[in-house]
């Protein structure tokens, strides 16, 4: 479904990745470890898009095509959908008019009809068990005024609800408490299915303990340093990331 | 001091025309009053671009183009013409004018509770004149302006609000300036007074309107007084018409414990300037000021609020917004004064504003003056687009660009409408702006939040 | 149990400690201003006829002027016929051409001040010029500056060796019509610091010139220029004091700073002009025009200045950003106690693109003092996607002073981002309190907090500098807590 292939890009003039090589197919979940400043979240963005993170080398494949050459939002209409560390805020826009607005988007892109009001209501409140979030933050604006936690879980909503093929979760675990890490587990646990791959990006072994990994690398100065299976992460736990990215110092599993 | 006294005579001799054509039985007090104002106006004329508070607004149109008072009369507005103006499922009072004079046939007063006057100025002046004559003026600064001093020179008409003690009127009270457009020229100077008494409370919506595209003038001036406990909401509507001089004054007085809220939206208008000074003149008074433009073409608004805390425990909340496109030059200037002795005075101001093209200009001056020192006072000001970051998200989530922008150039004016308490009012301002701003894609939902 | 104000009102009086007077011999013309009296400057200096064309032209621009209203001070008028406009102290010959041969009382009175002029004595890295009344007395380290092509002299001599440059550049940045005190010391300046800093280098150490006014009734106007070629650095401090003195003194002073492409200007004050006793007798009107072009693309000028002294301030350094890429900074603590007042600021005035501005402005009141930030950012068309970040805090000692916030934010270019904060707070009593329970004097926790909201600036300075601006800000504000 994707594959990177020496990926090389720069934030600001100054380059962080440094070549990375990875494939995904359906169906996989991918952990993408590493220590703080490895280029973890980078490699988050530039899949996404964000400007001001430029490519200066390698190609990605997307289902067949040439993903770095599409618009944010037509990247999302394709099915790629990233779950942000920092979600931002946007004081005057409906949650839920997001919600549609997307959804609605993603489906005429596919040459599906429009939800109308009740059938999309509908859908959410069905989500919005799966991820234990307050019904009434649906009618607030944009993650304004939202705890950590209800942010997280809103980036969760909006990717059961987006049913996205290829899901990027970055630091998603990050300063949750354990009530909310469980709940943002099991909203991406139920989006496991043959037909969809996920990348979770994380510095901890402690989200992996709830979404089990098929693979798991680890990321440090721009480069995948190591792939392995789950069984890597608790080595990760256990040694921390040195061993790896001071290649000297450490043995090998 | 007056580089146009030219054109300041042309004014002047309006005056002494209309003081000869004064009816007869006007309270003495009252031509003192115009007499008054008259030599204040002939002293200072109309303010220059060096006058620092004149800054960023050339006034020399409005000087040069030589307004002349309009006609009283009704000149063929009827009831259907007003339906525009309405707010849909609003219950309210309402209280019309046309071309500035008072038109009971086209207003609604019906069901006023026990203490409650409401009228036009005119009528009250000969109705009840020894209340206007206790409350009129009084919240005018000694050194007022030129537009100031011409407005009761030429004071004429208006609305006059009167709740009595402990009132609560439940329905907002509508007021409609409408003004015609069968020629060219005229001055509109409405002159309103509300007056609350201890313990009342009551919301009014002054509302500017025009049925046509004639350039003509309004001057208008607002007092309201806010006695212990009371409590005041304001709205200021400018949808005047697109040649329009709009210049407006609003003079708040707030005894204790009273509160007053304004809501100042702008989306009419070729040249406005609107001063609002609000006094915090005794302990615990509160002020709560909202401020939202939205321009367009070669329109420039200059929004002036001046908040002085001149008792202790005041609190004041300030939140100016202007969204500028085309040739469009918006204007704040926001002035805070804490006198000495107003200690733990409380004073948050913020002014954001967004620049959509190349030719649109944002000036912004805010302005704290501390001579206390137990205070909490801050304020912010930012020019500049929309926020990158929100943008991606809203990309990430599928919305293509165009459409990305404008959404978040909505709700930066959303903002500010949220804020409004009346939800008829802030719907029917919401379906406006989103038709203008979202270049007419599906809105319902939005209203949702 | 004292309250946190009475232990801020205890904390704010020591005397002045630069307040004594030389006693020496003066050349001076007699009080009083016109066309003779610049024509006697012009001659005592030995200038070529373009200089005292150049006041001539200033003298009667001005003429025409009237003072600026618009400031947040109050004072009465001054009478510029009643101030004298030149006093050099008396020396045998036509000037020192060494340190032996400087009178050894002015030597003295800079000892006195903290500033050995002895090369021997001197803090290692800094070249020090040293301005007494109207004209420099003496700079050091000049030859070895020379070695490396870096011209750092008196202005009039500047004037004597270098008159291309001062002709090509004097004006250039603050013309004489820019406003009233500028056109005034246009017309009547008598000395200052020079200094020309050569392609491609980079000046190995401070460069510093320290202002004293001494005579009575004298008007200081001194006139710095500063040049920065291609890819040049250099970093200049001045310092200033004057005698305790019933009457109030004029200094007008005016600074250019040209900073050509990749060149930087790192420019600091600690002004510690006699501010006035505490009924407001006397002090300095200290009316100042700064102001610093960026003429080549990636140039940065960075102003810093602490503002303890005066009676009166008004000045506000600034910087026309003209080239692409270029930087402008403001830092400043200004502090303003007793009968103080200070209108002082920045104007950032962005005219290339990408251009960016940081303005960091600290004011702290005490006493009766009146302390007002006044700022202008200007973002002009065609300036694409320029940066201004400004923050602005007030620190109020004491419920007779006050605190004031004047910013002018004009913006006619929609890639702009500008942002303005500002905040006024008082030392809180739990603060204070939570200090001295941790084992903290009254004086030392107020000065923690007082050094605290300025550190900011304060890390802007030469390090030996900040230190003296710590230590002034303390006895600024003795007498302040109590």
């Amino acid at each position: 479904m994707l594959s990177i292939r020496n990926l090389q890009a720069s934030v600001n003039d100054e380059p962080i990745l440094k070549g990375i090589d990875l494939e995904v197919n359906a169906g996989e979940v991918h952990a993408i470890m590493g220590p703080n400043g490895s280029g973890k979240s980078t490699l988050a963005n530039v899949l996404a898009g964000r400007e001001n993170y430029t490519v200066t080398g390698g190609e990605v494949i997307y289902q067949g095509k040439d993903l770095l050459a599409l618009a944010p939002e037509d990247r999302a209409r394709e099915g790629v959908f990233l779950a942000f560390q920092y979600p931002v805020e946007i004081p005057g826009v409906s949650n839920i008019y997001l919600l549609k607005a997307a959804l609605n988007a993603i489906r005429k892109h596919r040459g599906e009809p429009e939800l109308d009001a009740i059938d999309f209501l509908e859908l959410v409140k069905g989500k919005i068990a799966l991820v234990e979030m307050r019904e009434e933050l649906l009618y607030r604006s944009v993650n304004e005024g939202f705890s950590g936690g209800e942010k997280k879980r809103n980036e969760i909503l909006q990717m059961a609800v987006l049913e996205p093929r290829l899901a990027i979760l970055d630091e998603t675990d990050s300063g949750l408490d354990i009530d909310a890490l469980q709940a943002v587990a099991s909203g991406v646990n139920a989006l496991r299915s043959q037909e969809r791959a996920i990348i979770l990006v994380t510095h901890y072994q402690r989200l992996l303990n709830y979404i089990e990994p098929d693979h798991v690398h680890v990321l440090a100065e721009g480069r995948i340093m190591k792939s392995g299976d789950k069984g890597l992460a608790h080595e990760l736990e256990r040694q921390g990331y040195g061993w790896i990215t001071q290649p000297a110092a450490g043995t090998s599993p | 001091m007056s580089q146009n006294s030219a054109t300041q005579q042309i004014y002047l001799e309006t005056i002494a025309a209309a003081g000869k054509r004064a009816p007869a039985g006007m309270p003495a007090w009252i031509s003192e009053l115009q007499a008054r104002a008259a030599s204040r106006f002939a002293e200072v004329g109309f303010p220059a671009a060096q006058q620092e508070e004149w800054k960023y607004t050339d006034v020399g149109p409005i000087a040069r183009a030589g307004f002349t008072p309009a006609p009283k009369g009704l000149n063929g507005v009827d009831i259907t013409g007003l339906e525009g103006f309405l707010f849909e499922d609003l219950s309210c009072h309402r209280l019309v004018f046309v071309n500035g004079y008072y038109a009971p046939a086209l207003s609604q007063l019906g069901g006023l509770p026990a203490g409650v006057t409401v009228s036009g100025l005119a009528d009250a002046l000969s109705e009840r004149p020894e209340t206007l004559e206790a409350y009129l003026g009084r919240c005018l600064p000694d050194a007022s302006h030129g537009f100031t001093a011409l407005n009761s020179a030429l004071l004429a008409d208006g609305a006059f609000v009167h709740l009595s003690r402990g009132v609560s009127l439940e329905q907002p009270i509508h007021i409609l300036y409408v003004t015609t457009d069968e020629a060219e020229a005229m001055l509109m100077q409405p002159r309103n007074l509300i007056v609350a008494e201890p313990g009342s409370q009551a919301t009014l919506i002054e509302h500017y309107v025009a049925n046509g595209e004639a350039a003509y003038w309004t001057n208008t001036l607002t007092e309201v007084v806010a006695e212990v406990s009371a409590s005041v909401t304001h709205y200021r509507l400018q949808e005047e018409g697109p040649r329009a001089f709009h210049v407006g004054g609003l003079h708040v007085n707030l005894d204790r414990d009273s509160r007053f809220t304004s809501h100042g939206i702008d989306l009419g208008g070729r040249l406005v300037r609107n001063d609002l000074r609000s006094v915090l003149d005794a302990e615990g008074a509160e002020c709560h000021l909202n401020g939202l433009s939205v321009l367009g073409g070669r329109q420039h608004v200059d929004n002036h609020t001046h908040i002085d805390h001149a008792s202790p425990r005041g609190t004041s909340r300030e939140f100016y917004k202007g969204i500028l496109d085309g040739r469009a030059r918006g204007v704040f200037h926001g002035r805070i004064v804490v006198h000495p002795h107003a200690q733990h005075s409380d004073a948050e101001q913020l002014n954001h504003n967004l620049l959509l093209s190349r030719d649109a200009e944002a000036d912004s001056k805010p302005q704290l003056e501390i001579y206390a020192d137990d205070v909490k006072c801050s304020h912010g000001a930012t020019v500049g687009q929309l926020d990158a970051d929100a943008l991606f998200y809203l990309r990430s989530r599928a919305m293509d660009e165009a459409a990305a922008r404008d959404l978040l150039t909505y709700a930066f004016a959303r903002d500010v409408l949220q804020r409004i308490g009346l939800e008829p009012v802030r719907l029917q301002l919401e379906r406006r702006l989103a038709r203008g701003l979202l270049h007419g894609r599906d809105t319902k939902e939005l209203e949702l939040a | 149990m004292a309250t946190a104000d009475q232990k801020i009102d205890a904390l704010i009086k020591r005397d002045y400690q630069a307040g004594f007077v030389t006693e020496l011999e003066a050349d001076a013309v007699p009080a009083g201003l016109d066309e003779g009296t610049i024509r006697v400057i012009s001659a005592k200096k030995n200038e070529p006829a373009f200089m005292l064309a150049w006041r001539l032209r200033a003298y009667r621009h001005w003429l025409t002027m009237t003072t600026p209203q618009w400031a947040h001070v109050h004072y009465p008028p001054i009478d510029y016929q009643d101030i004298v406009y030149y006093s050099a102290p008396k020396s045998g010959k036509d000037g020192p051409t060494s340190l032996d041969e400087v009178d050894p009382k002015l030597l003295e009175t800079y000892e006195k001040l903290g500033i050995p002029l002895k090369e021997q004595e001197m803090l290692a890295g800094v070249a020090v010029d040293a301005v007494f009344d109207s004209v420099s007395v003496a700079t050091t380290f000049k030859e070895k500056l020379g070695e490396l092509g870096i011209v750092f002299c008196s202005f009039s001599e500047a004037v004597r060796e270098h008159p291309a440059l001062v002709e090509q550049y004097l004006g250039s940045v603050v013309p004489h019509t820019d406003n009233f005190y500028a056109a005034l010391n246009s017309a009547v300046f008598s000395d200052g610091s020079f200094v020309y800093v050569p392609k491609g280098v980079r000046c190995p150490m401070e460069l510093s010139t320290y202002f004293r006014i001494n005579a009575s009734n004298t008007g200081q106007f001194e006139r710095t220029l500063i040049i920065a070629e291609e890819g040049a650095y250099v970093s200049y401090l001045e310092g200033c004091t004057a005698p305790m003195r019933d009457e109030n003194q004029l200094h007008a002073a005016v600074v250019e700073l040209v900073a050509l492409k990749d060149a930087q200007i790192k420019y600091s004050t600690v002004q510690n002009w006699y501010p006035g006793d505490e009924e407001g007798r006397g002090g300095i009107y200290n009316f100042v025009t700064k102001r610093g072009a960026c003429r080549g693309a990636n140039a940065k000028i960075s102003w810093t200045q602490v503002e303890t002294g005066s009676a009166i301030t008004w000045k506000y350094p600034s910087v026309i950003l003209e080239a692409d890429n270029s930087v402008g900074e403001f830092y400043s603590v200004a502090l303003t106690n007793n009968r103080q007042q200070a209108d002082t600021g920045t104007k950032m005035v962005h005219i290339g693109s990408n251009t960016r501005s940081t303005i960091i402005s600290k004011g702290i009141s005490a006493g009766r003092g009146q302390n007002t930030y006044r700022g202008l950012v200007k973002i002009l068309k065609g300036a694409e996607n320029a940066r201004n970040y400004t923050q602005c805090d007030s620190l109020l000692m004491g419920d007779q002073c006050g605190a004031h916030t004047f910013p002018y934010i004009e913006v006619k270019n929609p890639t702009a981002k500008v942002e303005h904060e500002a905040t006024t707070s008082k030392i809180s009593e739990d603060q204070l309190f939570y200090l001295i329970q941790r084992g903290l004097s009254a004086e030392d926790a107020v000065s923690m907090i007082v050094n605290g909201f300025c550190k900011a600036v304060f890390k802007e300075l030469p390090m030996e500098f900040a230190v003296e601006a710590q230590k002034l800000l303390g006895i600024s504000l003795e007498g302040a807590v109590g």
